[in-house]
């Protein structure tokens, strides 16, 4: 197996060359990523060549990227008062109606979109990863031309991340009620949401009204830097 | 002559046969389906953004309310990813336990679609031999883990505690006298295994009775055969998996063809359609009844020779025995840790898939080093099944789509998530 996949990911780079901007393995799993204008002719490419043969998309979902690596709870050094409590606003968990979101590191592209994919034929799986280029605005290319089953999937990554895909040719909201506003997946979407529901006896009628619920974290969250994680030195890496 | 203008008829959200909160919007040409457009997400909870917003342990029982009528396949698709990254070994016994209660849950979830579907299509009886069957599993269910379905029994490492050395008992009321009770107490006399034992033997008899019912049925068979044919590049192209790739002849199962856990000793088949519509399915579905029996044989046999532990020794991860943190501060430390922070998982990503019931139930985790996922995607089978709907009734009849519904084993809690 683990062959098998080092294999798919040679043969990964030769057939795609200076298409791939990342080829990696890890965990038995092969995550290629490409750019948004490459999308579409390495997506058909890996259905239709016999060496790739993947028929079937598995999964697509949307990935957020603007918190990653943050934490609530810096556990690496106290304080003359010890050390912090991990309870001040850095996460959506704990952003009250009409909160400012916090400054977000601006180092990466912020929105992904992952596809899984599956070769029947060939029993080897695939994680294409593309980023999309505008962050106000992240457009990816509709897969739906090649997987059919992109359908559904594209529609929610467009609903809960906001990501627009070109050419899918019926791209409504899918998981979120009628008339929602705002991408409930993305990070500076809060947990508890914008808007709550009820019905007003004396309007006679439901409205919608700013959310009530006191947002609440019970455990922070925290990176350890665990060392069972390191990265093995150079030579020490057949593990 | 009269003129004939299509029309949309609005269908669910509560509908009998909607199967939980299904609302289609058809159009229609008097009683011909033009369109069908699934309206979803009435059940939507975000539990992939809950997910994100706890830690990793605690979101177990989330899994459960997926697929509520599959719940520990559901946590062991979780578990896998989650142990991929972590990268710890399970105990033999452990993954045998998985198995067994895999296949266990595999039965629950095909007896309730058996039942459901035959109502749909207006078999009732089928519904009461089902859930017959369903409460001795589901006393199963009871005896391991003390719910009945939302279990949170596999965690990290392993399953939370041991098979039990005996069963519950009925005992004596109002309504059972005691020549009663004693008859249903038979078999659970012994251990969990003596009577998971005497249900797998007892097991084939039932499923013949439901294939009594509706194999050779004229009714069931006008209302399933040549209803909703997919064919094989087709079921491929729109992400079909599990039994709804299988009814179209593509012989595709992760429990033999990328086996994780003990699969890869267990000894069964594979069943395949060869029409793709649904009567196939339904014939699959049987045949994945009986395989499932036979592997929770082997699981059984198995079991009983061989004990041992059933959670990892690695305390990071697995919390250390209770007897152990009365005594022993660095078991009560970690105790601590687990239950209040949780533990971190490395950075990367990973992919984690298992053979659930109704297809193939992915769930896919980012990790940044923390103790709560970045972003957790949960990959559930009906869905992509749920989006060929339009195509599958496209040129049926209106009661057709509600044996096509029935075909596509539909739930609501993990295609709304």
């Amino acid at each position: 197996m683990t062959n098998n996949i080092q294999q798919l990911s040679e043969k990964l780079a030769a057939g795609f060359g200076a298409k791939l901007t990342g080829n990696v393995v890890d965990c038995g799993e092969v995550t290629i990523e490409v750019s948004v204008n490459d999308l579409m002719s390495v997506c058909l490419k890996l259905r239709d060549d016999h060496e790739f043969a993947f028929e079937q998309l598995i999964d697509l979902c949307g990935v957020d990227y603007s918190e990653y690596g943050q934490t609530e709870w810096v556990t690496e050094q106290a304080t003359g008062t010890g050390f912090s409590r991990g309870v001040d606003v850095a996460s959506h968990g704990r952003l009250r109606f009409g909160d400012e979101t916090p400054e977000k590191k601006k180092d990466c592209l912020r929105f992904a979109v992952v596809y899984h994919l599956l070769s029947v034929t060939n029993n080897q799986r695939l994680r294409v990863r593309v980023y999309a280029e505008d962050d106000a605005m992240p457009v990816v290319p509709s897969v739906t031309t090649i997987w059919a089953g992109a359908n559904w999937f594209e529609r929610e990554a467009f609903d809960l991340f906001g990501i627009h895909f070109e050419g899918h040719n019926d791209l409504r909201r899918i998981l979120t009620d009628y008339g929602f506003v705002g991408h409930p997946f993305r990070k500076d979407f809060p947990l508890v949401g914008h808007v709550e529901m009820r019905y007003d006896p004396e309007q006679k009628r439901v409205i919608y009204q700013p959310v009530t619920i006191e947002p609440r974290v019970l455990v922070p969250r925290v990176i350890r830097e665990d060392n069972r994680y390191f990265e093995p030195e150079e030579g020490a890496a057949d593990v | 002559m009269s003129e004939i203008r299509n029309y949309t008829l609005n269908f669910g959200p509560q509908h009998p046969a909607a199967h939980g909160v299904l609302r289609l919007v058809l159009e229609m040409d008097g009683e011909v389906i033009q369109r069908a457009d699934p309206h979803i997400g009435l059940l939507h909870r975000a539990t992939e953004k809950l997910a994100e917003s706890k830690p990793y342990n605690q979101s177990i029982g989330y899994m459960d309310r997926l697929d509520y009528v599959s719940m520990m396949c559901n946590e062991h698709g979780y578990l896998l990813a989650m142990e991929k990254l972590l990268g710890i070994e399970v105990p033999e016994r452990a993954q045998y336990i998985r198995v067994m209660f895999d296949e266990i849950t595999r039965l629950l979830n095909h007896l309730l679609w058996i039942g459901a579907h035959g109502l749909d299509v207006g078999a009732m009886t089928i519904f009461l031999y089902a859930f017959r069957e369903r409460e001795d599993l589901m006393d199963l269910y009871e005896a391991v883990s003390g719910a009945r379905l939302h279990a949170t029994y596999y965690r990290p490492g392993g399953v939370a505690r041991d098979l039990p050395d005996s069963m519950p008992l009925y005992s004596p009321s109002k309504w059972h006298s005691k020549k009663e009770v004693d008859k249903l107490n038979e078999a659970r006399s012994g251990s969990m295994l003596d009577f998971i034992e005497d249900f797998t033997n007892r097991f084939p008899r039932y499923v013949d009775e439901y294939e009594t019912l509706l194999t050779d049925n004229r009714i069931w068979k006008q209302r399933l055969v040549d209803i909703g044919i997919v064919s094989p590049e087709r079921a491929l192209q729109l992400g079909f998996t599990g039994p709804m790739l299988r009814g179209s002849g593509i012989e595709w199962d992760l429990r033999k063809k990328q086996p994780y856990e003990v699969y890869d000793r267990m000894d069964f088949d594979i069943p395949v359609g060869t029409n793709g519509d649904s009567y196939d399915r339904y014939l699959v579905r049987m045949e994945e009844m009986r395989q499932s029996n036979r592997i929770i044989k082997q699981c059984v046999d198995w079991l009983r020779n061989n004990p041992g532990p059933v959670m990892a020794e690695d305390h990071k991860v697995a919390p250390p025995r209770r007897e152990a943190m009365k005594a022993d501060m660095e078991s009560l430390i970690h105790h601590f840790k687990l239950f209040t922070e949780g533990f971190c998982l490395p950075a990367g990503e990973a992919y984690g898939a298992i053979e659930h019931p109704k297809g193939e139930f992915g769930v896919y985790i980012v990790s940044d080093g923390a103790n709560k996922p970045y972003r957790l995607k949960i990959r559930a089978p009906g869905f992509a099944h749920l989006s060929a709907l339009d195509e599958m009734t496209r040129g049926h009849m209106l009661a057709d789509v509600v044996a096509v519904i029935g075909t596509q084993d539909i739930v609501f809690g993990e295609i709304d998530r």
